[in-house]
């Protein structure tokens, strides 16, 4: 995929450069260590896909990618730009520029798994927020991408709707379009179709198939077994903080290596 | 038949103590009522930004910060408030005039509407700290993650979402303290700030007609309230706009 105009509804960069680069990452709470040194490498148009049963640490791996968890050790470069860390004081890191992390943040499109809309805002603000004031975009500029985005994940009809009105899935959807109007590097979904009734999960993974297709680069944490092996060029499956076994999708849901991962399949499916 | 004969004379008499202008007194009550009211709206106001800054403190600040915090909510809301006011009325204009003479300055006159709107102020912060703070918890977390998620900085977020988010938890205890402030006022009487209740006393003393001062001051404090809950009830809904009805929710 390399569409190279300027819309927001087309993937924003053409070069098939290194879009994100984990390594050895470490997360500990407490005495508890939640990962154990996962890396992991996506290039511009990759759909990485963290699959792993609970506590397996895949969603605190993407929390630490967008540092709303902070690794307690582990390199992370996003968009080439490494992070700087220094050291807590206490076995751990935080980032040593906070104004650093907040750029980084601003080119991550996050989808949480309990949508996470600002209630007081309409659709429409809850998707231009970020762009005017995070960004510095004019307001005419942001709504009138705003409206395509909507338009795209089938709300235009629901742009000056408040969140609390509308259905989960609508209201993942329109967190989709907020995620989007940020023109992201790399979209990071965290679960997102696990708080919704399961006759709305159709109408999100359609969106979010419908941008794997377009060639966005994707780190998506899920359940959807099937979904992920559709739209995922490479699924890592994590075990107690570890990779226990990674590749393209076919490969490792086809034939299974590892007796955890084949059990887990079993279990899933 | 007039109406000057249906109502008897002395009664006319009575009324007309009211009237605004003298020999009436009504223009004294509405001035009172006129100071009260700005000492209500500058110490709610002093009050939210004291609040503010110590809900912030209270949940995310340091150490010596939320200690600092904790230590004023807990000592203002302890002390009796006539006891702060005299406390802070007079040791506080003494404090300010024997620094300014150690410094070689003259001794001023503090004006009375700006202390009546700082010590009410003072004490109007520790509670608004207390209200602000927990509608601040009752935001759901993951819009605060959100904020955060999108490179949103500590004050940005505060302004566009921290704020309007914690807005509706806050409004109810918000106005408990608006009306409370309306009539705290009238505590500023005892330091000789001629605010409705004192202005009300002084026409009751010089006319004996204590019941009928002392029945209009309460009827001009009942519209204030009256007033006020209409515009808190504006707001209220306006800031509610994001959120399904409570009854809806049953």
């Amino acid at each position: 995929m390399t569409m190279s105009t300027a819309s927001p509804l087309t993937h924003p960069s053409a070069s098939q450069g290194e879009a994100l680069h984990v390594s050895n990452l470490h997360k500990r709470f407490g005495a508890l260590e939640v990962l154990k040194g996962v890396s992991l490498t996506a290039k511009d148009g990759d759909v990485v896909a963290l699959i792993g049963g609970s506590g397996s640490g895949k969603s605190t791996f993407l929390r630490c990618v967008n540092f709303l968890e902070n690794p307690t050790s582990g390199v992370i470069r996003i968009n080439g730009e490494e992070v700087e860390m220094v050291s807590d004081g206490a076995g751990g890191q935080v980032p040593a520029n906070r104004r650093q992390i907040e750029r980084i943040r601003s080119r991550l499109g996050m989808v949480f798994q309990n949508f996470n809309l600002w209630q007081h805002m309409t659709l429409m603000q809850n998707v231009v927020e970020v762009p005017i004031h995070v960004l510095g975009m004019k307001r005419d500029e942001a709504v009138a991408i705003g409206e395509q985005l909507l338009e795209r994940v089938g709300l235009s009809a629901k742009r000056d709707v408040y969140p609390a009105f509308l259905s989960g899935g609508q209201q993942q959807r329109a967190a989709i379009a907020r995620a989007l109007a940020i023109q992201p590097r790399v979209m990071l979904f965290d679960e997102p179709t696990s708080a919704l009734d399961p006759e709305l999960v159709g109408e999100v993974l359609k969106v979010i198939a419908d941008l794997a297709a377009e060639g966005r680069t994707m780190l998506l944490v899920t359940h959807e077994m099937k979904f992920a092996r559709e739209v995922a060029s490479h699924v890592i499956y994590l075990h107690n903080g570890i990779v226990e076994e990674e590749g393209p999708p076919d490969e490792l849901f086809g034939s299974p290596k590892s007796e955890r991962l084949k059990q887990f399949i079993r279990t899933v499916s | 038949m007039t109406d000057a004969s249906l109502v008897p004379q002395a009664v006319l008499d009575l009324l007309a103590l009211l009237s605004p202008s003298p020999p009436g007194w009504g223009g004294n009550l509405l001035r009172g009522l006129l100071h009260s009211l700005q000492i209500a709206f500058g110490s709610f106001a002093m009050g939210l930004m004291i609040g503010t800054l110590g809900a912030y403190a209270k949940l995310y600040g340091g150490p010596i910060a939320r200690d600092l915090a904790a230590i004023y909510t807990t000592v203002v809301r302890a002390v009796p408030e006539l006891v702060l006011i005299l406390l802070l009325y007079y040791a506080g204009t003494d404090l300010i005039n024997r620094v300014l003479e150690s410094a070689g300055y003259a001794r001023v006159d503090i004006n009375g509407l700006v202390a009546g709107i700082v010590v009410l102020g003072f004490v109007q912060g520790a509670y608004a700290t207390e209200v602000l703070r927990g509608a601040i918890k009752a935001i759901p977390q993951g819009e605060i993650e959100a904020a955060r998620a999108y490179g949103m900085g500590p004050m940005l977020m505060m302004r566009r979402i921290t704020l309007p988010a914690m807005l509706p938890y806050a409004l109810p205890g918000l106005a408990n303290l608006w009306l409370i402030s309306t009539k705290d006022t009238a505590l500023l009487a005892v330091v000789g700030f001629s605010e409705l209740t004192l202005e009300t006393r002084q026409a009751a003393g010089a006319t004996k007609a204590y019941f009928l001062f002392f029945m209009a001051a309460g009827a001009l404090y009942l519209l204030v309230t009256l007033f006020s809950n209409a515009i808190i009830g504006r707001i209220e809904k306006w800031a509610r706009r994001g959120l399904p009805s409570a009854k809806g929710a049953r």
